[in-house]
């Protein structure tokens, strides 16, 4: 162990080397290095961007034509020639429609969470961060929205404004900002109360400058793991939506239109009939378990 | 006075996926009944480990100890757990800094110190809970009786801490364990708890291992002082020697950097640098790299704790 | 836009750099069926202070006393319910004065030692940047000034500029926390309890430190602790608070030396005993410090005072010149109608 001459003593203590320490030592760095190293995490996203890379190259794989019906091909079974996933009840492509389904359902799963991360997410740390009536006002704005169950919320708003794409990712938009606004609103809350935003407000900068700075990115975090958390109840949410008519109109494939549709092939083929919820399930699982590694890869106590 | 308290070269290390922590390297120690032992040390030191490893409050999973712990001749390091569970709050006890994480909120104070009666002694409900009257009233708790009505949040940290000495001599401990109980006091508060701790021994013979951070303290409380540093005991003293000729450089710098009455317009005198990072296993004397007296043979070998005078033992090449 | 140059003495060294006049700051306790308020806790009341020029001003007290509440108030991260301010001549937030940008570029505050006293997501440098950037400081000085900074606290620029604040121990981010006290070039420095959550040794080292770049900065200090005895090294002059108001004023060998109020006395010989041989024997005072809401009648005080009578409890004391200090307490206040006061 190296020795020091206390020699220049200011204040006892000249010029000291701080306790070395392991390489990329800044915070998302570190985050970013445990991510890499969670295999659960790893395989997770591994399906996913197979299933992304799958549905946004179905053109040029030669795959069958997922809307191309056939009045004599209904509900061939798995393990068929040409359709190794079978064929629905109009003759589609299984595996075709599953796979451009993904498409439609991995859009409808994110979408919506996306837009809401960026507008309950404002709102939240804007409450958070003025605190006071501007708090009082939208909190409990929030609050009316979030005392309906967010299935019944989605129901309605989605029945008043009709079927269609659009208005199912506007409806889902809707039920999630709510959460990520309190989540916001709550992570904001606790973050301004630390000295080192004292200290930023005593330097006399600017609320904006204050919040750029110190606050986003204490904030972002949390928030960022509990919206990825609400993709996979998006994407069950929009499945349901179209499983009641509410959401994506056919022939547009999506799982949980298929599923609908398929209703009738149960007693024909019931594994064919419950391969969309299959889908819904492995995607939804899989954003899941991401959510979670990345909670588990933010606890860092560094 | 018989030894109650035997600690042997007890090691601690806490063993997580990125590192190991060697928080406790051969600390050794007696205590008899009806003496103070105060630890003297500063954070890192690991003189809160090696207070908790006599109740074994650690996590086993990332634990690893070796020595000996032996209580009136038991030893504690094996004890089975339900043995351990009985050893705990009535052979020995324990009282901590933050005494308003030691309560749980949702009961009150009598019902808490009443459980732990109970569990102990086998006593009906009405007599614990006149126990823990009459235990409130000799922590001179005011209105004992409504006292025991009282919810953890509604009572001042004084007053909680007094309750902690309570519930922690309800089931009459031979031991007690104090891991900085003072520490989080306001000054008049913090002076009313140290002399009721020094009263209660003295009333039952109590052995008790004061942990502190504060000389001051330490010297109000303590019969012997052992000073740490980075895992090991460096100086053990009765608090007299200690005060008036600490041997250890470690002990001297402490004592000397304390600010204390009449250091007005002085410099004070400090120790350079910084404890040493606990993840390495040391060579030489810990101490070396930040001690004024350095010289080749201190990081030789890691010099080992001796007597220099009667009961006052010294862990340093110069003092030999 | 200046280039952050320290900005001059005005009123030259008989005038206070900062004097706070009648400050008070009651805190609504929010309770009762519609979260109306219901009680209040009154921190600070009707407190009048002066800090001179390039004195050590330390502030003393127990928790609820309100000397955090005073700090925040000095500095504007609170806004007082009522008094007034003024900095070197200057009234504060006022038509005719400086704004309260502009007392912030004189008046900075060092807090306690924390995990969240900086911000751990950003590295030292960006941290100690921070205030000169935001009022203007192109990068390239700023940067020369953070090397400045880090130097004047004692440590390395290369090794610290790039480190976050896990990566330090105690005392190193209490060298940057004073660091960045620094930035702006301020001439007056408020702080709270800023060695108190640190080890005696480094304790040491610290306060030296804060010794040396007093008279190499020409700063004026407030120090606000509850450690008797770093006050009493550190200070000029003394005052201390008990439930919002002060009790007692004066230099810091009249209030050790000589303490008149009784609290101020207890205080004193709470401290623990450094000699084995003269341990405390009974405690000076008994009972808790009181909650600040409902403060009792009179003087507050009056609760846990040996000496206490009637008029205790329906007059306030005022704080009233003695011989070398300023003391609230009637015992001191000639013809008050206490029976140990003199006669008028």
């Amino acid at each position: 162990m190296a020795l020091q001459s206390p020699s220049l003593d200011i204040g006892g203590a000249v010029l000291v080397k701080p306790t070395p320490t392991s390489a990329g030592r800044g915070y998302w760095q570190s985050v970013g290095r445990r991510l890499r190293r969670d295999p659960v995490t790893l395989v997770c996203a591994a399906i996913l961007i197979l299933l992304v890379l799958a549905s946004m190259a179905s053109p040029w794989l030669g795959m069958a034509d997922p809307y191309k019906t056939s009045m004599l091909r209904r509900l061939y079974p798995l393990g068929s020639p040409n359709h190794w996933l079978g064929t629905d009840e109009l003759g589609r492509d299984m595996f075709a429609r599953l796979i451009y389904g993904g498409r439609l359902s991995l859009f409808m799963g994110v979408t919506p969470v996306v837009f809401a991360l960026m507008i309950g997410g404002s709102l939240g740390i804007l409450a958070g961060f003025v605190g006071g009536k501007t708090n009082m006002a939208i909190m409990r704005v929030m609050d009316v929205f979030y005392a309906f169950p967010s299935v019944l919320l989605a129901i309605s708003l989605s029945g008043a404004m009709g079927a269609g794409t659009e208005n199912t990712l506007l409806s889902l938009t809707l039920v999630f900002i709510p959460p990520i606004c309190r989540v916001s609103e709550s992570v904001t809350t606790q973050v301004r109360g630390f000295d080192f935003v004292d200290a930023a407000k005593a330097s006399g900068a600017s609320a904006f400058t204050i919040v750029r700075v110190h606050v986003l990115g204490n904030v972002l975090g949390p928030i960022l793991v509990y919206a990825t958390s609400l993709i996979s109840v998006a994407i069950i949410l929009a499945a349901g939506l179209s499983f009641l008519g509410l959401g994506v109109k056919p022939p547009e494939p999506e799982w949980g239109l298929m599923l609908n549709t398929l209703r009738q092939a149960i007693y024909v083929n019931p594994v064919l009939a419950a391969l969309p919820g299959v889908m819904i399930f492995i995607t939804s699982i899989c954003f899941n378990l991401m959510s979670d590694g990345l909670r588990a890869a933010m606890d860092v106590k560094a | 006075m018989t030894n109650m308290l035997q600690v042997r070269d007890l090691h601690v290390t806490f063993v997580t996926p990125d590192r190991t922590v060697h928080a406790v390297s051969g600390v050794s120690f007696d205590l008899a009944r009806g003496e103070t032992l105060g630890i003297l040390g500063e954070s890192g030191s690991g003189k809160s480990v090696t207070l908790r490893s006599i109740l074994r409050l650690h996590p086993e999973h990332r634990t690893r100890w070796s020595g000996s712990i032996k209580l009136e001749g038991d030893e504690i390091l094996d004890m089975a757990p339900r043995a351990l569970s009985d050893l705990r709050g009535q052979r020995v006890a324990m009282i901590f800094q933050e005494p308003a994480t030691s309560f749980d909120p949702v009961f009150t104070i009598g019902q808490q110190i009443a459980e732990t009666v109970r569990r102990h002694t086998g006593k009906s409900d009405a007599e614990a809970m006149k126990r823990a009257k009459d235990l409130l009233e000799m922590v001179r708790i005011p209105s004992p009786a409504q006292r025991l009505k009282a919810y953890p949040h509604e009572m001042s940290g004084g007053m909680r801490q007094r309750a902690m000495i309570a519930l922690a001599l309800s089931c009459n401990p031979t031991l007690l364990l104090a891991d900085e109980p003072t520490t989080a006091l306001d000054a008049t508060v913090q002076i009313q708890v140290l002399l009721l701790i020094r009263e209660l021994q003295r009333e039952f013979n109590l052995g008790v291992i004061f942990v502190t951070h504060d000389i001051g303290v330490a010297v109000e409380v303590s019969d012997r002082i052992g000073v740490m540093y980075a895992g090991k005991l460096v100086e053990m003293a009765p608090v007299e020697r200690m005060v008036d000729a600490p041997q250890h450089p470690y002990s001297r710098g402490l004592l000397a950097s304390t600010v204390h009455d009449g250091m007005r317009g002085q410099r004070l005198e400090s120790i350079p640098g910084a404890p040493p990072d606990l993840a390495e296993v040391p060579t030489g004397c810990s101490f070396a790299p930040r001690c004024k007296f350095v010289r080749p043979d201190c990081t030789a070998t890691i010099p080992s704790l001796r007597d220099v005078e009667a009961a006052h033992a010294v862990r340093c090449v110069l003092a030999a | 836009m200046d280039t952050l140059l320290p900005i001059q003495d005005r009123g030259g060294p008989a005038q206070p750099l900062l004097l706070a006049t009648g400050l008070r700051k009651h805190f609504p306790v929010a309770g009762g069926l519609l979260g109306r308020t219901t009680k209040v806790v009154r921190a600070v009341d009707d407190l009048t202070l002066s800090v001179a020029k390039g004195e050590t001003l330390g502030v003393v007290g127990e928790s609820g006393c309100g000397k955090s509440t005073v700090a925040r108030l000095l500095i504007r991260l609170l806004k007082p319910d009522k008094g007034t301010m003024v900095l070197d001549g200057d009234p504060v937030d006022e038509p005719h004065g400086i704004t309260v940008n502009e007392l912030r570029r004189q008046v900075q505050m060092v807090f306690q030692d924390s995990y969240a006293s900086l911000n751990p997501r950003l590295t030292i440098a960006e941290t100690l940047a921070f205030a000169p950037r935001a009022h203007g400081l192109p990068a390239a000085e700023a940067r020369e000034r953070v090397r400045d900074l880090l130097t004047k606290v004692g440590l390395d620029p290369a090794s610290y500029s790039t480190r976050y604040p896990h990566e330090l121990s105690g005392g190193q981010r209490q060298r940057v926390n004073i660091a960045r006290a620094l930035a702006l070039r301020p001439r007056l420095i408020i702080l709270d309890e800023a060695v108190s959550a640190l080890d005696k040794s480094v304790e040491a080292q610290v306060l030296n430190m804060l010794v040396d770049l007093k008279t190499e900065l020409d700063l004026t200090y407030v120090f606000i602790s509850h450690d008797l005895n770093v006050v009493q090294y550190l200070s000029d002059r003394v005052l201390v608070m008990y439930l919002g108001k002060i009790v007692e004023l004066g230099p810091v060998e009249a209030i050790y030396g000589n303490p008149q109020h009784p609290y101020t006395r207890a205080l004193l010989s709470a401290r623990p005993s450094m000699d084995p041989r003269k341990r405390t024997h009974e405690a000076p005072i008994q009972g808790d410090p009181p909650n600040p809401i409902d403060p009792p009648s009179g003087c507050r005080f009056r609760t846990r005072c040996p000496f206490a009578e009637d008029v205790c409890a329906r007059v306030e004391p005022p704080l009233a010149d003695t011989k070398f200090q300023a003391v609230a307490c009637h015992m001191r206040v000639a013809g008050s109608g206490h029976s140990k006061a003199m006669a008028a």
